[in-house]
């Protein structure tokens, strides 16, 4: 008899995994393509023996043992080798013999994952499905009295302003008097949100720039990407397609000296300065790119020696209070492109939010103001910051919203909202309904990792692999080897088509509520939702 | 869908002569209710063309508070005139009080004053009266400025012409804004009546307004008093109209370029691109998007009918010289005007402005494509 195994509290068997991985030995051709593809090793090529004992009838014969061996798969039950039900064992069998399946019930890992008394950090983002977003609806539909417009055929613009708006006197005057007018883009409602360039593979910036590129070249939809801390591929600095960025610059000045440096070399100016205090998945965390991830290239354009973990300070060190860092920051990005490039600063959803506003309402430099609610940000974290901090994106705006009503500058500064837009698929309606809400522009940028790149993760833990550099998609990674795998050419193309089918949704919502020449920004009688309380909060209809 | 009608004469005309016009537009109105600007006066009150004449509808209570709270301030009525109803009441109207329009000798210190400080008092004046009666119901204003009328009351528009006696030589004026009502969205509220009035700007609206919400939030933060109101979504037509006259000191020609502005593709090739862009811009909140044609009249007496970007309503501008008319439908205009030159109708289109000055001699059409006049 074979002694038992050792049994410690961490002794997981596989039922006490959420994630488990199916393996039929019928189908099975043990060609090896999913261990190999595995990105976390959770299944190995296991060496399994077999015992059969055959007695014969009436024992005529002492029963004898006969002892075979077979080849299969089996999954590892360590939690640093937990499946993550990525699915990539899947796609690559030729067979269809191998499949993770979900099981919600077994939670037993979540207290066994910090070994060596390290919480679990983690990408992708809050892990909850739940989206009040989704649950608001357009009430407002013309019919009789005012008739639809039609989506296809009338005409549209719906464009938005980044960029500090004068009031319409003062921005007449300035005109006279050819004064100096704060820099204002005209650009589309939908931008793609901050991921860095450390974040993300060459490949998939790459197929980003190109995407957005053809969208603003080919299309005429002017939309922007943001770069998110880190700074950007040099080659990209002197490029004509600068104009389509918004360059990050976030407390850990990651990346900046590239930028600085490139700055008498550039043929355009950037769209935007972007000066991140907080991000959404992350409030009051700062940024942290892993150690895995911080290869050759990333060293480089981020100013840093090789395979060290790069965390952000939470606040910009340089600074010690709102009113200074936020006036400082603007101002001496501004100046840096000689008062041409709107510079605005993103936090993260949070009670102060307004506060925040309230100053750049005063600061003539300002050009908006980015908030991220909680369910926003991809990147790497600590599971209690992802899923625990910070304020929904739909309250926060509404408040900054209405703060601006009061002030009469509703126009004037644009809130760029994001944090959770299109967490279920809705992008077109989640968007909508923040713009509604008070929102001038909307970033989203899981979605983008989703729908253009094929990324994984889900709302229910799935992957989630982004921060340690093995995102099975290569999307995440710095591995030549993953990232390979992902064609830029392929997300570029799949990023047109996320614009483009947001255009004809958006389209979709906007017309038959009579609306086609003015983005409806805070035209809020047209939502209704059937919680009564966010219906009050949120001062929007309650319809049931 | 309510029906429009606004007349423009040399000469002053009864205002029945456009009840009479919308009467026989009848079938596109529902009867709901009626509401008339009458400007440049010709009967009694047009020897007082600098005199201020409140018009409304008081009960005996709020006329009394009215006394006192005009006395209080040192107007001194000049003259009143008093619309007795001539038959018994109409199905569906209440019976309010008096319709009254009066007509104020100004104090001698605000007479010493400028013209902005004197059209500010009246303004003020207009506003306070109007949130005085509203609890009690007793005082309602729709105007309180120099040579106009405003009348508004709900039912059929001729039925309510005949009953409160509106062919009298009193009413007979040269510039007239008429609307029958078509009951839709909202309740039926006297405030929510068109045309509506600020500072001698007026306007009427056919259609609704989808970006009335945000609009309004917008006026409202100007800080500007007259700002107020917006029982009606077509409201906001006139106040848009008034600041970008009174605040951005510019002319008719510039107001569809601030409710309905070129698109960047038109504007590209416009001599005043630059002024356009910045006006597209810093007005963006102001931009229409619904189905509406709009009349209007200007302090000085200029007419104008602007549409949608998309042109979703009807409208025509049609009449000969001395008079000319802005209608919903043609038979409207033939109504008022049977012996002009049908040929010269003219219906404005997207980037259009039909505009007659108050000499009456023609139809101005301003296209948005057009180079504009220097801004004042
Ligand atoms: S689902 Fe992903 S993590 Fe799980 S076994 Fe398959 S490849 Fe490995
Ligand atoms: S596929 Fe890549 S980017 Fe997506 S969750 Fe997995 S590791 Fe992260």
């Amino acid at each position: 008899m074979q002694s038992a195994p050792i049994l410690t509290p961490s002794t997981l068997s596989v039922n006490d995994l959420p994630w488990q991985v199916d393996w039929d030995i019928h189908t099975c051709t043990l060609c090896g393509r999913c261990t190999s593809v595995c990105p976390v090793s959770a299944i190995e090529l296991g060496v399994f023996r077999k015992r059969t004992v055959e007695a014969t009838l009436a024992l005529q014969k002492k029963p004898t043992n006969n002892y075979s061996i077979y080849y299969g798969i089996r999954q590892r039950t360590d939690p640093a080798y937990r499946c993550i039900g990525c699915a990539m064992c899947n796609m690559v069998c030729p067979n269809n013999a191998i499949t993770p399946r979900l099981r919600p019930e077994a939670t037993t890992l979540k207290f066994h994952n910090n070994r060596g008394g390290q919480a679990r950090t983690r990408g992708g983002r809050r892990n909850d499905s739940g989206s009040l977003l989704d649950q608001i609806k357009f009430i407002r539909i013309s019919m009789l009295t005012d008739p639809a417009l039609d989506a296809g055929r009338h005409e549209f613009e719906l464009r938005t302003l980044l960029g500090r708006v004068q009031p319409p006197e003062e921005g007449l005057h300035a005109l006279e008097e050819h004064a100096w007018v704060p820099a204002v883009r005209e650009i589309y409602p939908l931008m793609i949100g901050s991921m860095s360039f450390g974040a993300l593979s060459p490949n998939m910036w790459e197929g980003l720039i190109m995407g957005v590129t053809y969208l603003n070249e080919e299309l005429n939809m002017p939309v922007r990407m943001c770069t998110g801390e880190g700074g950007c591929p040099p080659r990209l600095l002197r490029s004509r397609f600068l104009k389509y960025v918004v360059l990050q610059i976030a407390s850990g000045y990651f990346g900046w000296d590239e930028i600085i440096k490139a700055l008498p070399d550039m043929k355009e100016d950037p769209c935007a300065i972007e000066i991140k205090y907080g991000q959404g998945a992350k409030p009051g965390d700062g940024g942290l790119l892993m150690w895995y991830k911080v290869n050759k290239l990333i060293a480089a354009i981020r100013g840093v020696p090789q395979g060290v973990s790069l965390p952000s300070p939470p606040t910009h060190q340089t600074q010690y209070s709102i009113e200074e860092s936020v006036a400082k920051m603007i101002q001496s990005m501004s100046m840096a492109w000689g008062f041409r490039v709107p510079v605005y600063p993103k936090i993260s959803g949070t009670t102060s939010s307004t506060a925040v506003l309230n100053n750049l309402i005063r600061n003539p430099y300002a050009a908006g103001l980015a908030i991220d609610g909680e369910d926003g940000g991809t990147g790497a974290a600590y599971n209690v910051s992802m899923n625990h901090m910070g304020h929904p994106i739909a309250t926060n705006l509404r408040d900054c919203y209405e703060d601006l009503c009061t002030a009469g500058k509703q126009n004037e500064i644009p809130l760029i909202a994001g944090g959770g837009i299109g967490k279920n698929g809705n992008l077109a309606a989640n968007a909508a309904a923040l713009i509604m809400l008070g929102a001038s522009a909307v970033q989203s940028g899981k979605y983008m990792m989703q729908a253009a790149a094929g990324c994984l993760g889900s709302e229910h833990d799935r992957c989630n692999v982004c921060n340690i550099g093995v995102c099975p998609k290569g999307i995440t990674s710095q591995d030549p080897r993953l990232y390979r795998r992902l064609d830029p050419e392929k997300v570029a193309e799949r990023l047109v088509d996320v614009f483009l089918s947001f255009d004809t949704e958006l389209r979709k919502i906007v017309a038959p509520l009579g609306r086609s020449t003015s983005l409806p920004i805070g035209m809020s009688d047209a939502l209704g939702i059937s919680d009564y309380h966010a219906a009050q909060r949120l001062k929007i209809k309650y319809v049931v | 869908m309510c029906r429009l009608f606004a007349l423009s004469s040399r000469d002053p005309v009864s205002p029945m002569r456009a009840i009479e016009a919308l009467n026989v537009m009848k079938e596109g109105h529902d009867g709901s209710g009626v509401g008339l600007f009458l400007h440049d006066l010709g009967g009694p009150f047009g020897e007082m063309k600098d005199a201020p004449i409140l018009s409304g509808i008081f009960t005996d209570d709020g006329l009394k508070r009215l006394d006192a709270f005009m006395d209080e301030r040192g107007f001194v009525t000049k003259s009143t005139l008093v619309l007795d109803p001539k038959t018994k009441v109409p199905a569906g109207t209440p019976v309010r009080g008096t319709y009254m329009a009066r007509a104020y000798e100004v104090p001698a210190d605000l007479k010493g004053k400028d013209q902005a400080e004197r059209e500010l008092t009246y303004m003020t004046l207009r506003v306070a009266l109007r949130l005085m009666g509203e609890g009690k119901e007793d005082i309602r204003v729709f105007s309180f400025w120099p040579d106009t009328i405003m009348v508004k009351e709900v039912g059929d528009p001729l039925t309510v012409a005949e009953y409160l006696g509106l062919d009298r030589p009193e009413l007979f004026c040269r510039r007239i804004l008429a609307q029958g009502r078509q009951n839709t969205n909202y309740a039926i509220n006297l405030y929510a009546c068109h045309p509506f009035f600020l500072q001698g700007v007026c306007t009427m609206t056919n259609g609704e307004n989808t970006a009335f919400i945000p609009i309004k939030e917008y006026l409202l933060s100007r800080g500007f008093p007259g700002y107020m109101g917006y029982q009606s979504d077509s409201e906001v037509f006139a106040h848009i109209m008034h600041f970008t006259l009174k605040r951005l000191g510019l002319g008719i020609e510039y107001y569809k370029h601030v409710i309905t502005p070129l698109s960047n593709a038109e504007m590209e090739g416009h001599p005043d691109r630059e002024l356009l862009a910045r006006i597209k811009q810093t007005c963006r909140k102001l931009i229409i998007d619904g189905p509406n044609c709009v009349i209007g009249c200007l302090p000085e007496g200029t007419m104008f009918m602007v549409q949608d970007r998309k042109k979703l309503r009807p409208g025509v501008v049609g009449g000969k010289d001395g008079m000319f008319a802005f209608s919903s439908e043609i038979c409207g205009l033939d109504a008022a005007i049977p012996d002009r030159d049908e040929h010269a109708d003219f219906q404005p289109m997207h980037l259009d402005t039909a505009i007659v000055r108050p000499e009456c001699q023609e139809v101005t059409i301003c296209n948005q494509l057009q180079s504009l006049p220097r801004p004042h």
